[in-house]
């Protein structure tokens, strides 16, 4: 196992001393600056001589750029420069988003801007850069530009058929890649069944919008040959090592700066082909370039995601034992796969993810990604696991209601037991240890199921229709190499944390992970106080700067704490030993004989003080003199963590919501929510819950509102926070969170990671209680989003 | 008419005299004019509510302001209500609460939350959420924030 | 998306704008609240040359009691619609509304003139005054006209305003002891246009419907007078009957178009779902709930 010391063996402070700082809510010391408004967003940044770029976006799915005249634009004041693809071409090589481990997987190349057609509306085709953003927009409107409207391939059922558009004619067609898993013998299963219950899902098509657009700056010094880039991201590093592959520069002359960043949610871990533009032009230009996404444009460019068709059934026995899942999956990604994760994953996380959470034995789980003419998609929070969990979850129910069983029983009959780990699922993913029951039996603790249901039957008959539905899920985090470095992408599973004591006896931890609002500099700092023995508010912590943090993969797949908190767990502990071995040689005492709490070294078996940490530091740093001469001196220690034993570390969870259905006008009402989720160690209880929440919201945000209409000619409809429709406070609800904790044992810190558990299963829990709110009617619904349009023509109403 | 109006104004408490273009909204004018970069831009068409300030004492959209249409009106942004100490209390319990998470919401969030404060002292919890329903945040599922404004508004209450 | 080149100019008086609309004629673009306007300028949607502030014309603001009617200025903001006492007194239907629009940052802008000559048909203010039988007052260099509020709305997004004039006022008759209003829309948000909406006005005679007057939004070109509805409930009494009767009018009444939240049939559906859930809320309650 893990080569790294115990917390006995090290002898990490009790859990009950004051500086434990693992399982407490403290206050996260980011929220003060965001709430007086003296955060810092990449828009917030000002550089000397910066110019704005804007975008001509295509207005058709797909076009031939016949001509492009910018003599107009050029002449419109405050226009400094008109930049096509080919003149971007010059300096900045196109990209090509396959994952070789991802079988037969194809895309084709994508420049920043493309050199002679458009392949969906909104594309990046041409940009203008001006001294503002108005006069870009301006410059833009002076654009003369004539297309030659194409064909366009919009509908994913017959990307594959003949005849389609074939989007990309050097690809031959429009599979992207296609993967079976395979378990069992599944016709048999089914055909020995005692109920088969099939049914298709729909998944709409959703994007992030995050509050804060995509943003950038690049500032290509040509003096020292640098690029430095001010960006939005998730992940630095990884865009580091992008901007310097397609600019042809050398990785070290490179420098992403991420401050603050106003929600991510997966959308900005991508390469966006206008932000590649931007550093493209600065290259050209040697200053500085800044770009903002409007909404607009962000409806329009920002990766869509979750645009699936499933086909799935269930086969059970007499007893309510599930003998197999047999699950068709399809998806459109748009016309290109998205750089570097690739546009497959989505997909590949169905397969991989549905019937996670049950014992059985044949499976049988197909995903076609087929090329379109729309924003291309990829992952978006909780890849695929809000598709994987309807299905399975949604057909676990009708088959409970096909054999007049209980749908909890039918769960708990089914669930993997809480003593079977490690297992392996019929899907092939290596569960080290999930606890499905004791999170069923929590939630049945916190939901007054009982009262429930009577309030549901006296509810009926005054003609009101209330619905109890409920999600089991699991959920993958921690990704190894498995997931995209074996791909051959340059993506770090790996991350790392560098500590340091400065003489004052604070503590500065620099990471490699990164903030975008979950709290990981928050948790990071606890971790830290923890490991080292100081009081939270003495610790400092460093994101977001290639520069300046240790390398690391960035906050994505719920890896901040799992991934990037052990590392700072690690190198915690590492300084926390070099301190006490420096103070064991000031007070002629053994250092296994001390222990720092507070940030005192104290006598560990007595708890009594024996010197200030900044006692230590004034003479470390100011009167090494007075020490022995071969002393290390290094108040500094970094750790990389990278997970050895699986290639996902699981998290498990079940949720539960309570609706109303209006069932004359179609509307839901989400009347009550609650989830127990399995993050493994919780490090901070208020955090978690809020992510939980959050999650919990923007998935029945996506279920019950949030799609990306498209009219027949490839038109996106929904350009505006008045069409795509967000949740909103006053529609969303109260939302209960429990725990169970199984940490993982593949570190020391044992937490696996909350942002997408919430998501992950909302709307799953949300259809099971719409179609249990309405199952004496004998409505189903199974398209999301639930519209009253929908629910009215399920009801036969319309 | 022109293309640039001169404008006298009082944001935050201080005299700014500038001259604006015609078409700069109030929240461009905050951000690039005076560099109150509190305020944000979220949608700049009037759904998110990322940019409320408040305007002659009213919470407004600041990206439906025209800047040049102010002149000798009276701005507070965030920068102003925060340095007024008016939402301290607000503010800690958005802090306490963990009301934030990515934050770009926040500003306009708080206030919002603090048009509750004065205006709606007895604000239920359903009343708070359907004040807030025109500010969007993706973070926190706003339970955190409803609780961080009955928290305030009982607090109040009790020291009344 | 920033507004595009535009100018700007403020008339502090009626006067004022008569003479900055002689000098730029159709480029001027008169702006009160801004609240639709300046958002269609962020979709560049819209290119007016030079907008004309009137936000600080005293003739087009306040409210007042003018012998039987509520003359309500054309720069009243909606929140002050929902405070106003006098509205709330003589046109309870307009306080009922005011806070069904948007939220209340908008609602502290954007003026019932503004919305009346927008005219959106999924919005609840022309619906409520043409359910209200008010009396749009204008102006203009030429001179003010009286329109009644039928008669404004002439399609989608189109008024009887000629270039050059503007709302100044409306002029709405007061609610009296036999008045019984009522404003109720499906929306999927709180503040989202609605699907589909209604405002209804109905003059009683002792426990008969003297005259009812149903005022449908967002399922039309505008606001929809359903007058064979509202005739079917002339002279009964408000029982189930009464209620079936009017539905089964709106068949005549309706005819909507499809939009993203659904197709025609829905809308005609949802008509009728409200016109229900409207008059149930007029009913004694033993009725309502039987």
């Amino acid at each position: 196992m893990n080569e790294i010391p115990t917390p006995g063996s090290i002898g990490l402070s009790r859990e009950d001393l004051p500086n434990s700082y693992i399982g407490r809510s403290v206050p996260r010391p980011n929220v003060p600056k965001l709430v007086q408004g003296r955060a810092t967003y990449t828009d917030d940044v000002v550089l000397p001589r910066m110019l704005h770029a804007a975008f001509l976006r295509s207005p058709h799915a797909h076009a031939r750029i016949v001509s492009m005249d910018a003599k107009a634009a050029l002449r419109v004041p405050g226009v400094v420069r008109v930049f096509t693809g080919a003149d971007l071409a010059k300096v900045c090589d196109p990209w090509v988003a396959v994952l070789a481990h991802l079988k037969g997987m194809k895309s084709a190349p994508q420049y920043p801007l493309p050199l002679d057609r458009a392949t969906w509306q909104g594309e990046p085709l041409v940009a203008v850069v001006a001294d503002s953003r108005a006069a870009a927009e301006d410059g833009v409107a002076a654009l003369e530009a004539e297309f030659e409207p194409l064909p366009a391939q919009l509908d994913m059922e017959t990307a594959l058929a003949p005849g389609a558009v074939v989007i990309h004619p050097e690809l031959g067609d429009n599979l992207v890649f296609q993967r079976t898993a395979l378990q069992g013998d599944v016709d048999a299963a089914f055909a020995a069944a005692h109920k088969v219950v099939e049914a298709t899902f729909v998944t709409a098509r959703h994007t992030g919008v995050t509050l804060e657009p995509r943003s950038i700056i690049a500032d290509y010094n040509r003096a020292d040959d640098t690029l430095t880039v001010h960006h939005s991201t998730q992940a630095p590093h990884m865009m580091q090592g992008v901007f310097a592959q397609q600019l042809r520069m050398e990785e070290g002359r490179v420098r992403v700066i991420c401050k603050d960043v106003g929600g991510s949610f997966g959308i900005k871990v991508h390469v966006y082909p206008d932000e590649v533009a931007v550093a493209a032009m600065s290259r050209i230009l040697g200053r500085p370039v800044k770009f903002v996404a409007d909404r607009f444009e962000s409806f329009a460019s920002d990766i869509h995601a979750r645009d699936h068709r499933i086909k799935g059934r269930i086969a059970v026995d007499a007893d309510g034992r599930i003998l197999g899942f047999d699950i068709d999956d399809l998806t459109g990604i748009g016309p290109y796969s998205v750089y570097p994760r690739t546009s497959a994953v989505e997909g590949n996380q169905v397969v991989n993810l549905c019937g996670g959470p049950y014992d059985f034995a044949a499976y049988r789980c197909t995903t076609t990604v087929v090329l379109q003419n729309k924003v291309p998609t990829c992952q978006y929070r909780a890849v695929g696991h809000p598709i994987a969990t309807a299905v399975t979850e949604g057909l676990v129910d009708m088959a409970a209601q096909a054999i007049g069983m209980d749908p909890v029983d039918l769960r708990r009959r089914n669930l993997v037991r809480d003593d079977a780990y490690p297992f392996t699922s019929p899907a092939g993913m290596k569960f080290e240890g999930l606890s499905h029951h004791a999170s069923l039996d929590r939630l049945l603790e916190m939901v007054p199921v009982a009262r429930i249901r009577a309030d549901q039957e006296a509810q009926r008959r005054r003609g009101v229709y209330r619905g109890l539905g409920i999600a089991a899920f699991i959920e993958l985090t921690n990704p190894s190499p498995f997931m995209y470095g074996i791909g051959g992408a340059r993506i770090s599973a790996q991350d790392g944390a560098t500590v340091r004591m400065d003489p004052d006896g604070s503590v500065v931890v620099a990471s490699g992970v990164t903030e975008q609002g979950q709290g990981t500099e928050a948790i990071l700092a606890q971790i830290v106080a923890h490991g080292v023995g100081v009081p939270v508010g003495k610790v400092r912590v460093v994101t977001g700067d290639t520069q300046n943090t240790p390398y690391g993969g960035g906050t994505w797949a719920c890896r901040g704490a799992g991934i990037g908190g052990e590392a700072a767990l690690q190198s915690a502990i590492a300084l926390k030993e070099q301190i006490l071995s420096v103070a064991g040689t000031m007070l002629q005492a053994a250092p296994a004989s001390l222990d720092i709490v507070m940030g005192e070294v104290v006598d560990r078996a007595t708890g009594t003080p024996r010197i200030s940490l900044g006692e230590i530091g004034r003479i470390v740093y100011f009167r090494g003199d007075t020490l022995p001469k071969d002393i290390a001196r290094e108040f500094v220690q970094t750790r990389h963590f990278i997970t050895k034993d699986y290639p996902f570390a699981f998290t498990n969870g079940i949720q539960a919501c309570w609706v109303e259905v209006d069932t004359a006008t179609g509307m839901v009402r989400v009347l009550e929510h609650w989830c127990v989720e399995d993050c493994g160690r919780v490090i901070n209880p208020l955090l978690v819950d809020e992510q939980v929440r959050g999650g919990i919201v923007q998935g029945l945000g996506g279920a019950l509102y949030e799609h990306c209409v498209y009219d027949d000619q490839g038109n996106l409809l929904t350009t505006t926070m008045a069409d795509y429709l967000v949740p909103m406070s006053a529609e969303m609800p109260d939302i209960h969170v429990g725990h169970v904790e199984t940490p993982t044992k593949e570190s020391l810190l044992g937490a696996k990671g909350a942002g997408e558990a919430g998501t992950a299963g909302a709307p799953g829990a949300l259809m099971n209680a719409i179609n249990d709110a309405l199952r004496p009617l004998g409505a189903v619904v199974t398209e999301m989003p639930f519209t009253p349009a929908r629910i009215l023509r399920a009801l036969g109403t319309i | 008419m022109s293309a640039r109006v001169e404008i006298t104004l009082t944001v935050n408490g201080e005299r700014v005299t500038r001259s604006v273009e015609a078409r700069r909204h109030l929240i461009d004018f905050l951000r690039l004019d005076l560099g109150l970069t509190g305020s944000h831009a979220g949608c700049e068409h009037g759904v998110c509510g990322a940019c409320t300030v408040r305007v002659d004492g009213e919470i407004v959209r600041g990206c439906l302001v025209l800047a040049a249409a102010l002149d000798g009106a009276e701005v507070t942004t965030i920068e102003g209500l925060t340095d007024s100490g008016e939402v301290a209390d607000l503010q800690d319990a958005f802090v306490a609460r963990n009301a934030a998470q990515c934050g770009f919401c926040s500003p306009g969030m708080v206030m919002a939350a603090a048009d509750i404060l004065r205006h709606h002292p007895g604000a239920t919890r359903a009343e708070i959420r359907e004040h807030l329903s025109g500010n969007y945040c993706r973070c926190t599922g706003y339970q955190s924030i409803v609780d961080a404004v009955e928290g305030t508004l009982k607090a109040r209450e009790g020291t009344r | 998306m920033k507004w595009p080149a535009i100018g700007y100019v403020r008339a502090d008086s009626l006067d004022d704008l008569w003479r900055i609309q002689a000098e730029h004629g159709a480029a001027a673009q008169v702006l009160a609240g801004g609240q639709t306007l300046l958002a269609t300028l962020a979709f560049r949607l819209s290119d007016p040359k030079l907008l004309v502030d009137i936000t600080r014309i005293a003739a087009l603001r306040g409210v007042e009691l003018q012998g039987g009617v509520l003359r309500i200025g054309a720069l009243t903001r909606h929140a002050e619609l929902a405070r106003d006492g006098l509205v709330a007194a003589h046109a309870p239907l307009l306080a009922e509304a005011a806070p069904l629009i948007a939220h209340p940052a908008i609602r502290n802008r954007g003026t019932i003139g503004g919305s009346l000559a927008y005219a959106d048909p999924a919005a609840e203010l022309p619906a409520c005054v043409v359910a209200l039988g008010a009396t749009i007052v204008t102006a203009s260099a030429a001179g003010g006209r009286r329109i009644p509020a039928a008669a404004f709305f002439t399609g989608l997004l189109e008024t009887a305003l000629e270039p050059g004039e503007i709302i100044a006022a409306v002029e709405v008759p007061v609610a009296t002891q036999a008045t019984r209003s009522a404003i109720r829309e499906v929306a999927r948000r709180s503040g989202d246009y609605a699907m589909a909406g209604l405002a209804a006005s109905l003059e009683m005679d002792g426990a008969r419907v003297g005259a009812a007057r149903l005022v449908f939004f967002g399922v039309g070109a505008g606001p929809v007078l359903a007058a064979r509805a509202g005739a079917a409930l002339q002279g009964r009494v408000l029982d189930g009957a009464a209620v079936a009767a009017a539905q089964a009018s709106l068949a005549q009444d309706l005819d909507p178009p499809a939009d993203m939240h659904g197709p025609p049939e829905m809308k005609r559906h949802l008509a009728r779902v409200l016109v229900q859930r409207v008059l149930a809320g007029f009913q004694p309650e033993t009725e309502a709930a039987a």
